[in-house]
C-alpha cells in the first residue's frame, strides 16, 4: 500500500479526481463557448463558484483546527482579511496612475492628504513581495498569539472569545482612516493584475483555476495531516488534552503547527477572494462573519475535511438564492439552520448520509445473518 | 455717537440695580420716541433700557424690527397684527387711524441694539443670557459696555456664560493702562478656573520678535504665571474628577449590560450569544411602554420607566425561559455547539425586530425629570441620566446579589452551579433551576437594556455593539463572580476613559481589548478565580 492510497479509499480518489476535472471545465466553457450556448457558463456564475472555493478553502483551514484538533477560533475572518488586505496592497498599487485623483497614491491616501505611503507600504509594489505577506501576515500573528494562548492553556470557549476580541479589535483598527488601510471603504477599484486586467475573462478564468489548485491543494494537505501520525496526537489533543499530556506529550507545539497552518490557508484564500471579488473592507473582520464560516464548517460536518467543503457550497448557494429571492427571510433561514445543526445534525451533511448508510449495512448484515442480530456491530 | 452710548450703557448699567418693579412704562420715557429730537430718543432708549422688564424688551425690539407706531397725539404703541399694545397702559387696544410707524435711523438702531444685547444679559433665562454674552464676545467689546459687563458677570449663576464674561472682563482689565491694575486682575483671576482665558494669559507671558517681554512689567509677569498655573491646576482637578465619574458611568452601563451574562455564562457556562438581543429586546420593550404612555397616558410620560422596568423584565424573562427549554437545555455540557445555537437565535431575534419596528432606530426620550444635569468644580457637568443609571446599577447589583445570597433560589442556583449531580441527589429540581436561573439572566439583561435606552440609539443593532465587551468584562472579572464582575466593569469604564485623551476613543477601545487578552494569557481565570482542583 502506497502513501497515496492511505490519503483515501478508492472511490474517494475517483470522486476527488472528478470533481476536481469538472470544476475546472467551467472556465474553459465560459471561454469557449458564446453567450447563449447551451453550455456557456457565465462570468457571473464562475464568479460565484470562485469566491465558494475561497469561503470552501476557509472552511477547510477552520475544519482543521475545530474538527480535528478541537480548538473552536472566531478569528478566522480575521486571517481571511489579513491574507485579502496584503493582497489588496498589490492591487491597489498595481492601479497605478488611473485612480481618481490620477496619483501614484491610492486615491484614499490623496484624500487624507498623504504625500508618501507609510513605511509597512514599502515594497508592495512587488506581487511576490505581497504573496509573501499574505502568508507571513496572517502566519506570524497566529503563530504569536497562538503561542502566548496555548501556552497559558486557554482553551474551549476562552480560546473562542479572546480570538473573537482580537477579530473585533482589529476590526475597530482597520476601521480608522489614520492605519493606512483605506478605513471605512477598505480597498477596491483594482484595475490590474500583474499586468493582466482584472475583468478580463481570461484573468477570471487564470484566478479561478489557481483558487480550484489551491482549494484541491490544500484538501490533499489536510488530508495527508490528519492521517498522519501527527493527525492523531492532534484529535488527541481534541478528546483528551490532559490525558495526553499525562502521557508525556506537549500539546503546545502541535497545537501551534496546526492553528498556524490553517490561518496560513486562510490567508491564502482571503488573497484568491480579493481579486475575484474586487474588493476588501473591514466588515470582513466583524464577529458575524466568522462565526458565519464556522457555521459552514458545522453544516457540511466537521472533522471530515470535505464535509467544510460542501457546507460552505451549501450555505453559500442557499444565500446567493435566498438573498435574491426573499432578502427578508435569509437572517431566519441562517438563524435556524445553526439551531437545527447544532440541535439535529451535530455530524453535518456527511454525518446524516453516514447515518443512512450504517443502517443499511446493519440491515444488511441482519438479514445476512439473523441469529447474530443480537450483537449490534458495536460490540466489536 | 460714542458720547451718547456711553451715556446710555452707564445709565443702564447704573439702573440695574434697581430693578423698576412697575408692570408699565411711563409714558413720560415713551414720548420722545415719537418725537423729532435725536438725543432725546437715544436718551429714551437708555431710560426704557434701564427698567430691564419685559415691557422695555418689548418695546425696544419693537423699536429694531419697525412695529413701533406713534399717533398723532405723541402715544406710542406695539404693532401686534391688526391690533396694537399700549406699553403705557399693558392693554390691546384697536389700531387707532393715523398711526405711523416710527423712523429709525442707523444711529439710534445702533442705541438700540446695543440696549437690547445689555438687556439679555440680564434676562432670567440663561439661554438668552449666554446667546447675548457669546454675541458681545463674537463683536469686540466697547470699553463703554464694561460696568454693565460687569455688572452681569456679577449676578451670573450659569458657568460657561460666566466664563464667556469673565474672558470679555479680562481682556479689558488685563489690558488697562496702569500695571498694578492689571496685577489686581491678574490675582483675582487665580481662582477662576476659567480655561478661555489661558490664551490671554500665555501671550502676555510671551515675547515679542524683537525680544522684549510683551508684557513689561516683571510683577505682573509673575501674577500672570501664578494664576496660569492655578488655573492649569484646577483644569487638569476638574478634568480628572470628570474622568473618574465618565469613567464609573461607562463601568455601570458595562456592568448593567454584562450582568446578566455573569449569570448566564457566569454561573450556568452558556456561553450566549443572544444575550446582546435581550439586552435590545429590554430597550424595544422600553419603547413600546412609551409608545403606550405617549398614547393613553401623557400626563404620567414624566414616569413611563416606573412601568418600562417591570415590563422589560418579565419580557426579557420570558423570552429566556423559552430560549431555555426549547434550545438551550438540549445542549448542557457542549458549550461550544452552545455558542452556535444561542447565535443562530440571535440572528432570528435580531431580524424579527427588524421586520417588526424596521431596521431604523426607534426614538426613546429620557423622561424630562432626568435632562440636565448638576454643575460641580466650576464647569464640569454631571448628567442627571448618568447618575440615575449609575444608582441603578448599584441597585440591580445589589437585587442580584440579594437573590443570589439570601434566598432559596440563589441557593439552589449556587448548588446546581457547583455540583448538579449532588444536588440532583438531594432532591434539587435541577431543570426548573436552569429555567429560571437562566430566566433571571435574561430578565436582568432586559433591565440593563431599559438602561442603555436611555443612553444610547435604540436599533436592531443594539446588542451587537454590546456583546463583545459584555463577554470581556465577565471574563476579565472570572467567570462565576460577581464581584468580579462589578470591578471587570468599573476597571475596564475607569481604563477606558483615561485612555481614550490619550489614544482617541477607537484606540483606546483597541488598547483595552488587547490589554484584555494579554491578561487573560497571564490569569486564564480571570481577575477572581473559583479556587478548586478539577483538571479541566
Amino acid at each position: 500500500m502506497n502513501r497515496a492510497s492511505l490519503l483515501f479509499t478508492r472511490p474517494a480518489w475517483i470522486a476527488f479526481g472528478l470533481a476536481t476535472v469538472a470544476a475546472a471545465l467551467l472556465p474553459l466553457l465560459n471561454l469557449v463557448f458564446p453567450e447563449g450556448h447551451a453550455l456557456h457558463v457565465s462570468g457571473y456564475a464562475l464568479g460565484l463558484v470562485g469566491k465558494f472555493m475561497c469561503y470552501a478553502l476557509a472552511a477547510l483551514a477552520l475544519d482543521l483546527v475545530w474538527g480535528y484538533t478541537g480548538i473552536l477560533s472566531l478569528g478566522h475572518g480575521l486571517f481571511f482579511a489579513l491574507g485579502a488586505y496584503a493582497h489588496g496592497m498589490y492591487l491597489m498599487r498595481a492601479i497605478g496612475r488611473d485612480g481618481v485623483y490620477q496619483s501614484l497614491l491610492p486615491d484614499f491616501m490623496v484624500f487624507l492628504d498623504w504625500k508618501t505611503y507609510p513605511w509597512y507600504w514599502a515594497m508592495t509594489d512587488s506581487f511576490w513581495y505581497c504573496m509573501a505577506l499574505v502568508v507571513l501576515v496572517p502566519g506570524v500573528l497566529a503563530f504569536v498569539f497562538g503561542y502566548f494562548a496555548f501556552r497559558s492553556r486557554i482553551k474551549g470557549v476562552y480560546f473562542s472569545i479572546i480570538t473573537q476580541a482580537l477579530t473585533y479589535a482589529f476590526m475597530l483598527l482597520f476601521f480608522r482612516n489614520d492605519t493606512g488601510f483605506g478605513g471605512n471603504n477598505g480597498f477596491t477599484d483594482f484595475k490590474r493584475i500583474l499586468g493582466f486586467g482584472i475583468t478580463e475573462p481570461g484573468t477570471r478564468a487564470a484566478l479561478y483555476l489557481a483558487t480550484l489548485a489551491c482549494l484541491a491543494g490544500a484538501l490533499l494537505l489536510c488530508r495527508w495531516i490528519v492521517t498522519s501520525r501527527l493527525g492523531r496526537v492532534l484529535q488527541a489533543v481534541r478528546d483528551s488534552e490532559s490525558r495526553l499530556m499525562f502521557i508525556g506529550y506537549d500539546p503546545l507545539w502541535f497545537k501551534l503547527f496546526v492553528w498556524t497552518l490553517s490561518a496560513v490557508l486562510c490567508g491564502i484564500a482571503g488573497a484568491l477572494y480579493v481579486p475575484q471579488v474586487g474588493i476588501i473592507n473591514p466588515s470582513e473582520m466583524s464577529p458575524a462573519n466568522s462565526i458565519e464560516m464556522v457555521v459552514w464548517a458545522a453544516v457540511g460536518g466537521r472533522g471530515t475535511l470535505v464535509g467544510p467543503i460542501i457546507g460552505a457550497f451549501t450555505v453559500n448557494g442557499l444565500k446567493s438564492w435566498f438573498t435574491a429571492a426573499f432578502p427578508d427571510l435569509w437572517l431566519f433561514a441562517l438563524g435556524m439552520l445553526f439551531i437545527l445543526v447544532t440541535l439535529f445534525m451535530q455530524k453535518g451533511i456527511l454525518g446524516v448520509f453516514d447515518q443512512l448508510k450504517r443502517k443499511k449495512e446493519a440491515r444488511a448484515a441482519a438479514a445476512a445473518e439473523p441469529s447474530s442480530a443480537a450483537h449490534p456491530k458495536e460490540a466489536a | 455717537m460714542a458720547h451718547s452710548l456711553k451715556n446710555l450703557l452707564a445709565t443702564l448699567a447704573f439702573c440695574l440695580t434697581a430693578f423698576s418693579a412697575q408692570a408699565a412704562i411711563d409714558p413720560a420715557l415713551l414720548r420722545p420716541l415719537a418725537g423729532d429730537d435725536p438725543d432725546a430718543r437715544i436718551d429714551a432708549v437708555g431710560r426704557i433700557a434701564a427698567q430691564a422688564d419685559d415691557d422695555a424688551r418689548k418695546v425696544l425690539q419693537a423699536l429694531r424690527d419697525d412695529a413701533l407706531m406713534a399717533t398723532p397725539e405723541g402715544a406710542v404703541l406695539v404693532l401686534d397684527g391688526e391690533q396694537a399694545w399700549d406699553p403705557a397702559t399693558g392693554k390691546t387696544i384697536p389700531l387707532p387711524d393715523g398711526a405711523d410707524g416710527i423712523v429709525v435711523n442707523n444711529r439710534l438702531r445702533a442705541a438700540v441694539e446695543g440696549a437690547l444685547s445689555g438687556m439679555a444679559l440680564l434676562s432670567p433665562d440663561a439661554a438668552q443670557r449666554k446667546e447675548a454674552a457669546s454675541a458681545l464676545q463674537a463683536r469686540s467689546l466697547d470699553p463703554e459696555q464694561l460696568p454693565l459687563v460687569r455688572t452681569a458677570l456679577a449676578k451670573e449663576t450659569d458657568p460657561a456664560t460666566k466664563s464667556i464674561l469673565q474672558t470679555l472682563v479680562a481682556g479689558a482689565d488685563l489690558h488697562a493702562s496702569d500695571p498694578a491694575s492689571r496685577r489686581a486682575a491678574l490675582i483675582e483671576l487665580a481662582d477662576s478656573g476659567n480655561a478661555a482665558l489661558r490664551p490671554q494669559l500665555q501671550a502676555m507671558l510671551a515675547k515679542n520678535d524683537d525680544g522684549s517681554w510683551a508684557e513689561p512689567d516683571a510683577a505682573v509677569r509673575a501674577a500672570a504665571a501664578s494664576t496660569l498655573r492655578a488655573i492649569d491646576g484646577r483644569v487638569s482637578r476638574a478634568e480628572f474628577v470628570g474622568n473618574i465619574f465618565y469613567g464609573v458611568s461607562l463601568g455601570s452601563v458595562l456592568l448593567l449590560a454584562a450582568l446578566g451574562l455573569a449569570i448566564t455564562f457566569g454561573l450556568m457556562g452558556i456561553i450566549n450569544m443572544a444575550h446582546g438581543e435581550l439586552l435590545m429586546i429590554g430597550a424595544y420593550t422600553t419603547y413600546l411602554v412609551q409608545s403606550l404612555f405617549r398614547a393613553y397616558f401623557p400626563d404620567a410620560l414624566d414616569w413611563y420607566l416606573a412601568a418600562a422596568l417591570p415590563a422589560a423584565f418579565i419580557v426579557a424573562f420570558a423570552v429566556g425561559v423559552v430560549l431555555e427549554r426549547s434550545v438551550i437545555r438540549w445542549l448542557y455540557g457542549r458549550p461550544l455547539e452552545t455558542l452556535l445555537a444561542t447565535w443562530g437565535i440571535s440572528l432570528m431575534l435580531m431580524q424579527l425586530v427588524r421586520t417588526v419596528f424596521g431596521a431604523q432606530n426607534v426614538e426613546v426620550a429620557n423622561p424630562s425629570w432626568m435632562a440636565g444635569g448638576v454643575t460641580v468644580l466650576g464647569s464640569l457637568v454631571l448628567p442627571y441620566n448618568r447618575i440615575v443609571i449609575i444608582a441603578f446599577a448599584v441597585l440591580v447589583v445589589g437585587a442580584v446579589w440579594l437573590i443570589l445570597n439570601k434566598t432559596r433560589l440563589g441557593l439552589f442556583v449556587r448548588a446546581v452551579m457547583q455540583n448538579r449531580r449532588m444536588a440532583d441527589c438531594v432532591g434539587v429540581p435541577t431543570g426548573r433551576i436552569d429555567m429560571m436561573t437562566f430566566g433571571l439572566g435574561s430578565g436582568i439583561a432586559g433591565l440593563g437594556g431599559v438602561a442603555l435606552s436611555q443612553l444610547g440609539n435604540v436599533g436592531p443593532d443594539l446588542g451587537q455593539a454590546y456583546i463583545v465587551d459584555s463577554f470581556m468584562v465577565v471574563v476579565l472579572g472570572g467567570v462565576g463572580q460577581l464581584a468580579g464582575t462589578v470591578i471587570g466593569a468599573l476597571g475596564l469604564g475607569e481604563v477606558n476613559k483615561f485612555l481614550e485623551p490619550l489614544a482617541g476613543a477607537v484606540m483606546a477601545k483597541i488598547c483595552i481589548l488587547v490589554f484584555i487578552i494579554i491578561f487573560i494569557q497571564r490569569r486564564p481565570q480571570g481577575l477572581f478565580a473559583l479556587k478548586g482542583r478539577s483538571v479541566e
